[in-house]
């Protein structure tokens, strides 16, 4: 794997400690994000994501099948991510690694948790036939910052996404019920600075890194600490701060695009 | 459900289920270069199929067992994404898949210049994000392109085209109510200076006769690709020299 | 002089007849005729015997002689294995640097991460690289910047007898060393190195296109400083 020349982590610490990103950007600023839905035609809703370079693709498939057990009337919701190794020279194919499987569980939880999904109306028959949502996301390009771009693509598919009621002789297709959505934003920490949307070499550089979510209401909804640096409460504090602007932001775009 | 009767695939005019003459091909798009990480990489719409290539290397091949001392190994991976079918895929690969794989692997090696690299490998991603039959000519086609956009040296720019037979007509490009109840489909790849055939694979039942029509109409509209992907390779360079 | 045709030719395109050519780099023979085997620019001169294709992309080729910019990537007990930006790594043995490293202690001189300015001493027939540290100007880099470039354009960031590097470094007043190997190495205070990166950028996207010089030198006059 290409190593990161220590020369290049020096300049990039020298330039944070005079304020300043490799690419130009302000601590808090994100690349430009650009959102496209509807480019899988065959999955129930898709959208393709890009942050910067980084580009992330999700499609979203429904079946019907049963419910688990200690929730009998509601759907079930399965998030799976494929870091396929078109995205980085770094991926190779075979089962999911660590990375692929952290970062299905994270935005999984973060769609989950955050009931993004009204699971309890896509139950059928309780106890037997419930809707299910598969979201697969694929990661097509890696120039870093995965969790917000997977995130996000996750989103904007599931809100352009159709329940296929008619392919299974249910009723008509109708709009996937779903509540307002939580926008994740990611923060790394090199050097003693934290930055948003890491780029790549920020990535490499990291010590700590931190992804917040955040709803319309200011309120958190899910958060993940990663890698073995520390972060102090006042850095934490920032974040969620951050988080929440940059949230706002990025939630205009997404609106945008599903065409609210 | 539709069963094989319900459904008219020609009618006597020669026209098809959606609206093609036996020799039209289906809307192709090509995209050189739309990956950032990747060495080369390519996304291609084929009628409703869309797919995406992408290409590293050459690299030195992993494990260390692989390597062929006198010469680059060629290693194409072709994918379906979970939702690019009606009914969901499940991740990751199928025996259809690895088969698949193997059989655009071998026709790319053909045309690569593969001795000027001993010991690597040149990894060839295809990705299935939407597909609607014949993705892996889509897939081969799209691989073409992103090696050449990778500049990896080669003898051609490998391109693939099938054929199929529909009552009894045959006809280029199976679209997806053809691939499922027709009669014959032919997936073809060359490389088009020579006409060599680099792939050819055929599921159903041709005579002699109809074989050697489809084979022909096959090449005839894999040269017509050629033109496409051609295009799309120099297009990329072409916007640049026009800013002087 | 009769200006070079910037003529783009892609794999499988009929060049010439061996005849009244000779196949050149980026070309390949076959019954008797010339073909490109490579996305590049044509070169085919009036009255030159020789056609050759420049790629316009593609992996750096190590050739013997070259001066690359190398990333350590491991240090084992009599060498070191360095990251190229080839297909293959290359190796430094310890006999190869100017220092007295004793058996083991090659962590003490390089270790992961470490940048060097090298050579390739030698490229054999199955591409296995050794490089070197054992000739004037090569050292172990401290300071300034590294980045990456695509290694075909190597000859448009030096320029017809190094113009364009030192139409950079006259602008800037950073150091600047160019490795064969799509790597180079910058050095100076923080706005030379911004607008040496910003030449570098601008000369990859349009190195195909004529009166580059001219427009990399408005770009670097731009709020330029005083130049020597």
């Amino acid at each position: 794997m290409p190593v990161i020349s220590s020369i290049k982590r020096e300049y990039l610490s020298k330039l944070a400690e005079h304020g300043k990103r490799a690419d130009g950007r302000k601590f808090d600023e994100f690349r430009k994000i650009s959102i496209e839905t509807g480019v899988a035609s065959r999955a129930e809703g898709s959208a393709r994501v890009k942050i910067g370079n980084t580009q992330v693709i999700a499609g979203i498939k429904m079946d019907v099948g049963e419910p688990y057990s200690d929730s009998p009337d509601c759907g079930v919701l399965t998030t799976a991510a494929e870091l396929i190794p078109m995205a980085s020279p770094d991926f190779e194919a075979g089962p999911p690694r660590g990375d692929a499987i952290e970062l299905a569980r994270v935005v999984d939880r973060g769609v989950r948790e955050s009931e993004v999904v009204e699971l309890e109306k896509l139950c059928i028959t309780a106890g037997e036939k419930v809707w299910i949502v598969f979201v697969d996301i694929h990661i097509l390009d890696y120039d870093g910052n995965l969790f917000d771009a997977a995130s996000l693509a996750a989103l904007a598919a599931l809100f352009t996404t159709k329940v296929p009621a008619k392919r299974f002789e249910l009723g008509e297709d109708y709009p996937l019920p779903l509540r307002d959505p939580p926008v994740s934003c990611t923060f790394v920490k090199y050097n003693g600075v934290v930055v948003a949307d890491p780029s790549l070499d920020e990535e490499e550089i990291a010590e700590a890194r931190l992804t917040v979510a955040t709803d319309k209401n200011e309120d958190i909804r899910a958060m993940q600490k990663g890698l073995s640096g520390s972060l102090t409460r006042e850095e934490i504090k920032k974040v969620i701060k951050s988080s929440i602007d940059n949230g706002k932001e990025i939630r205009k775009i997404l609106y945008k695009s599903i065409g609210k | 459900m539709k069963s094989k009767s319900d459904v008219k695939l020609i009618d006597g005019h020669g026209k098809r289920i959606d609206g093609r003459m036996p020799h039209d091909l289906r809307k192709i798009k090509i995209e050189a270069g739309i990956l950032h990480r990747a060495e080369g990489s390519c996304y291609l719409e084929w009628g409703g199929n869309k797919v995406l290539a992408a290409v590293y290397g050459p690299r030195e091949a992993v494990p260390k067992h692989t390597q062929n001392p006198l010469r680059a190994i060629v290693n194409a991976r072709y994918n379906m994404a979970a939702f690019s079918v009606e009914d969901r895929k499940k991740p990751g690969p199928d025996r259809r898949s690895r088969e698949i794989s193997k059989v655009i692997s071998e026709a790319l090696e053909k045309v690569i210049l593969t001795d000027q690299f001993p010991r690597a490998s040149i990894d060839v991603n295809i990705e299935v994000l939407d597909a609607e039959a014949g993705t892996r000519c889509a897939g081969l086609t799209a691989a073409g392109v992103a090696l050449a956009d990778a500049g990896i040296p080669m003898k051609d720019i490998p391109v693939a085209c099938a054929a199929g037979k529909i009552e009894g007509h045959v006809v280029l490009d199976l679209g997806k109510e053809e691939d499922n109840f027709g009669d014959a489909d032919l997936p073809v790849a060359i490389s088009p200076r020579t006409g060599e055939i680099l792939l050819m694979q055929m599921d159903g039942h041709l005579t002699l006769k109809e074989f050697d029509e489809a084979l022909d109409l096959a090449i005839k509209g894999c040269h017509a690709v050629s033109d496409i992907q051609k295009k799309a390779i120099m297009s990329k360079y072409e916007s640049v020299l026009e800013v002087e | 002089m009769p200006e070079e045709k910037r003529e783009i030719v892609i794999p499988s395109q009929f060049l010439g007849d061996v005849k009244k050519n000779k196949a050149g780099h980026g070309t390949f023979i076959e019954n008797g005729k010339i073909y490109s085997a490579r996305l590049g620019i044509l070169s085919k001169r009036e009255g030159e015997e020789y056609i050759n294709v420049t790629p316009l992309k593609g992996r750096y080729d190590p050739i013997e002689g070259d001066f690359v910019i190398g990333i350590v990537e491991e240090a084992s007990a009599s060498s070191w294995l360095v990251d190229i930006n080839a297909p293959y790594p290359a190796l430094l043995h310890v006999n190869e640097v100017p220092w007295d490293v004793e058996f083991g202690e090659t962590e003490k001189y390089l270790n992961h991460g470490d940048s060097i300015m090298a050579k390739i001493s030698q490229v054999d027939v199955a591409k296995k690289i050794q490089i070197t540290l054992k000739d004037r100007n090569l050292y172990k880099i401290k300071g300034g910047h590294i980045i990456e470039f695509e290694p075909s354009i190597y000859r448009r960031i030096m320029g017809k007898k190094y113009s364009m590097i030192e139409l950079i470094q006259k602008y800037t007043r950073c150091r600047i060393f160019v490795g064969k190997n799509g790597r180079v190495w910058i050095d100076g205070d923080a706005e030379g190195i911004e607008k040496v990166l910003q030449a570098i950028y601008k000369i990859e996207r349009e190195a195909i296109t004529f009166g580059l010089t001219n427009r990399i030198e408005e770009l670097l006059k731009k709020d330029a400083k005083d130049v020597r």
